[in-house]
């Protein structure tokens, strides 16, 4: 393998990509909004419960499997309240952004090179098949998961700001969100990465790419939060307790993987 | 001779039905500049990608440089430089962002990629605007930016796809300049893809014309045009006086003739090469002086449609020489 060509190559994606606002634009937007604009909603918490009575929150959570539900003994409703959202509810939209920065970074290095007719002159240099192919994956997965893992100390920061006066003590970092962007935030990268490799084989145009790329995420996303919590316990190791780490104010019921998964 | 650098044997490619080259058989010399002729979609493009092993082809095989584009594809390509068809530039990015790119995918060493971005951005006139984004580029700016970048390793053989397509007069003479400073000063062996019959001449040494998929013909301008050319225009000088009388000794050729009394000049249509010296000897015969005789040589043009079945003396029916 030639590293040099490889560096070269994902050095010229991101600089192209990056002159695309249709790129710049979901890879800066959706974070700010996950990370920032939906954490610091915590804030309204109080108000939002007192106004519609407790019964609302009890109702959510009393659909929750009773391995999660486990995990918010002991708390106030509003406590139960900020931990479900913040922990286990974004836990899998977190994953959208891995998802998506190198499914839209993939659409503009694969189908775009060959939009802009600059495939050619590429596969006449000395470089291989298998570099170029490199270069490409990692111009996409890199970025990808480099914004998920700033992306999660945002998120860390403007959560545990947020959530400082219900909770009286920091949510993050969490055991369970470590997981998430250290073990499945790359896999994610790498699953919108693949579907956009499937789809460009086909797409004629970026924007054609990208949107049917992103047919993926409904796909993938899971219906119910407490599922990425009884598939990550099983990633992590059997009866690991992923969210009450000692940073967390989960009750000290241990996690019962066998009665979470649904 | 020394021994040739692209050799063909039986090399072809077909797509599904479509047979895109057809037993190609060529030899192409070290430092010549061959020209490869053809319309839009008579195998050329198809022809370049194979022979430098970015396409494999379903029959026969190749040696460019030595090497088997198939088997040695990456090593020949630091050999070789390629302008694609279109510039293949990415737009987004400045020229110099270009260059420096290509220079690393090329494996030029790293201490040496600067300089040579930057004389080559000087040489080609580019250097004011090299830090200029491309898509802001003139179209000839483009073609002479992408042209830098396929000498930018310093390779031996050049290929040239449509080097001029689309370009002014302007801008398309200095990429002939250009071409021809390559191979007079550097000793490029150049493979010129085009169907600009004009250029062709100018520039190739050889030509091959190749006819969906097939090569129809191969040699020299000059070679072609007397093997396939057979109604060439022939002036004869003689005394101004002895135009009638050379008129009535050329009626024997059955030649149509036409002359200008004042001059002196006999022109005569028609003619094969082979018949030169015929008209000669019937003035000679005659006792007519002849001051001079001088064959038009045909061009390409000619060449090129004599293989579709068109004469020169009958395409060009109007223009009788006065």
């Amino acid at each position: 393998m030639n590293w040099r060509a490889i560096q070269t190559l994902m050095r010229k994606d991101l600089k192209v990509v990056l002159q695309n606002k249709g790129v710049v634009l979901p890879i800066l937007l959706l974070p700010l909004i996950l990370f920032i604009v939906i954490p610091a909603l915590v804030l309204f918490l109080p108000a939002a419960t007192s106004s519609a009575g407790t019964t609302d929150l009890a109702e959510l959570l009393a659909l929750v499997s009773p391995g999660l539900r486990d995990q918010l003994v002991g708390l106030t409703p509003d406590q139960a309240g900020v931990v479900f959202f913040l922990v286990y509810m974004m836990a899998p939209l977190f994953l959208i952004v891995p998802l998506m920065v190198s499914n839209v970074i993939a659409a503009d290095s694969f189908v775009g090179e060959r939009e802009r007719k600059t495939l050619e002159a590429l596969l006449y240099t000395p470089t291989t098949d298998g570099e170029l192919l490199t270069g490409k994956i990692m111009a996409a997965l890199i970025p990808a998961i480099v914004v998920s893992w700033a992306g999660y100390i945002l998120y860390s920061v403007v959560a545990d700001l947020a959530a400082a006066q219900i909770m009286g003590r920091a949510l993050f970092p969490n055991p369970l969100w470590n997981v998430i962007a250290i073990w499945v935030a790359p896999a994610a990268a790498g699953l919108g990465l693949t579907s956009m490799m499937l789809v460009s084989v086909r797409a004629k145009t970026f924007q054609d790419a990208y949107q049917t790329g992103s047919l993926v995420l409904p796909i993938v996303l899971p219906d119910r939060p407490d599922r990425w919590r009884s598939l990550l316990q099983h990633l992590a190791g059997a009866g690991a307790d992923l969210g009450c780490g000692s940073s967390t104010p989960c009750s000290s019921t241990a996690a019962r993987p066998s009665t979470a998964v649904n | 001779m020394t021994d040739p650098v692209i050799v063909t044997s039986g090399l072809g490619r077909s797509f599904g039905e479509t047979v895109a080259v057809e037993h190609l058989e060529l030899a192409v010399q070290a430092g010549e500049v061959f020209g490869f002729l053809g319309h839009n979609g008579a195998g050329k493009t198809t022809s370049i990608r194979m022979l430098n092993g970015i396409l494999t082809p379903t029959t026969g095989s190749a040696r460019v440089l030595g090497l088997d584009p198939m088997a040695d594809g990456p090593r020949l390509r630091t050999r070789t430089g390629v302008l694609t068809e279109t510039p293949s530039l990415d737009e987004r990015l400045t020229g110099r962002d270009n260059l420096t790119i290509y220079a690393d995918l090329y494996g030029v060493p790293r201490n040496e990629v600067k300089a040579r971005v930057d004389e080559l951005l000087t040489g080609f006139d580019l250097f004011d605007r090299a830090d200029d984004k491309v898509g802001g580029y003139s179209k000839g700016m483009k073609q002479r930016l992408a042209l830098a970048r396929t000498l930018l390793h310093r390779p031996e053989m050049l290929f040239l796809d449509e080097p001029t397509a689309g370009l002014d007069p302007v801008a398309a003479r200095q990429v002939h300049d250009m071409i021809l400073q390559s191979t007079r000063e550097q000793g490029h062996t150049v493979f010129l893809c085009t169907h600009n019959l004009v250029e062709a001449q100018r520039l190739c040494d050889r030509v091959g014309v190749m006819e969906h998929g097939k090569l129809v013909a191969l040699g020299s301008p000059r070679e072609l045009g007397r093997q396939l050319v057979t109604n060439l225009t022939v002036e004869l000088e003689v005394d101004p006086a002895a135009v009638p009388a050379a008129l009535h000794a050329l009626e024997g050729s059955g030649l149509v003739t036409s002359a200008g009394q004042q001059t002196g000049t006999i022109s005569v249509r028609g003619a094969s090469h082979a018949e030169i010296p015929d008209l000669v000897i019937a003035l000679v015969g005659a006792g007519i002086r002849i001051y001079g005789v001088t064959p038009q040589e045909p061009t390409l043009e000619d060449v090129y449609f004599a293989l579709h079945g068109e004469q020169p003396a009958t395409r060009n029916h109007a223009e009788v020489i006065q």
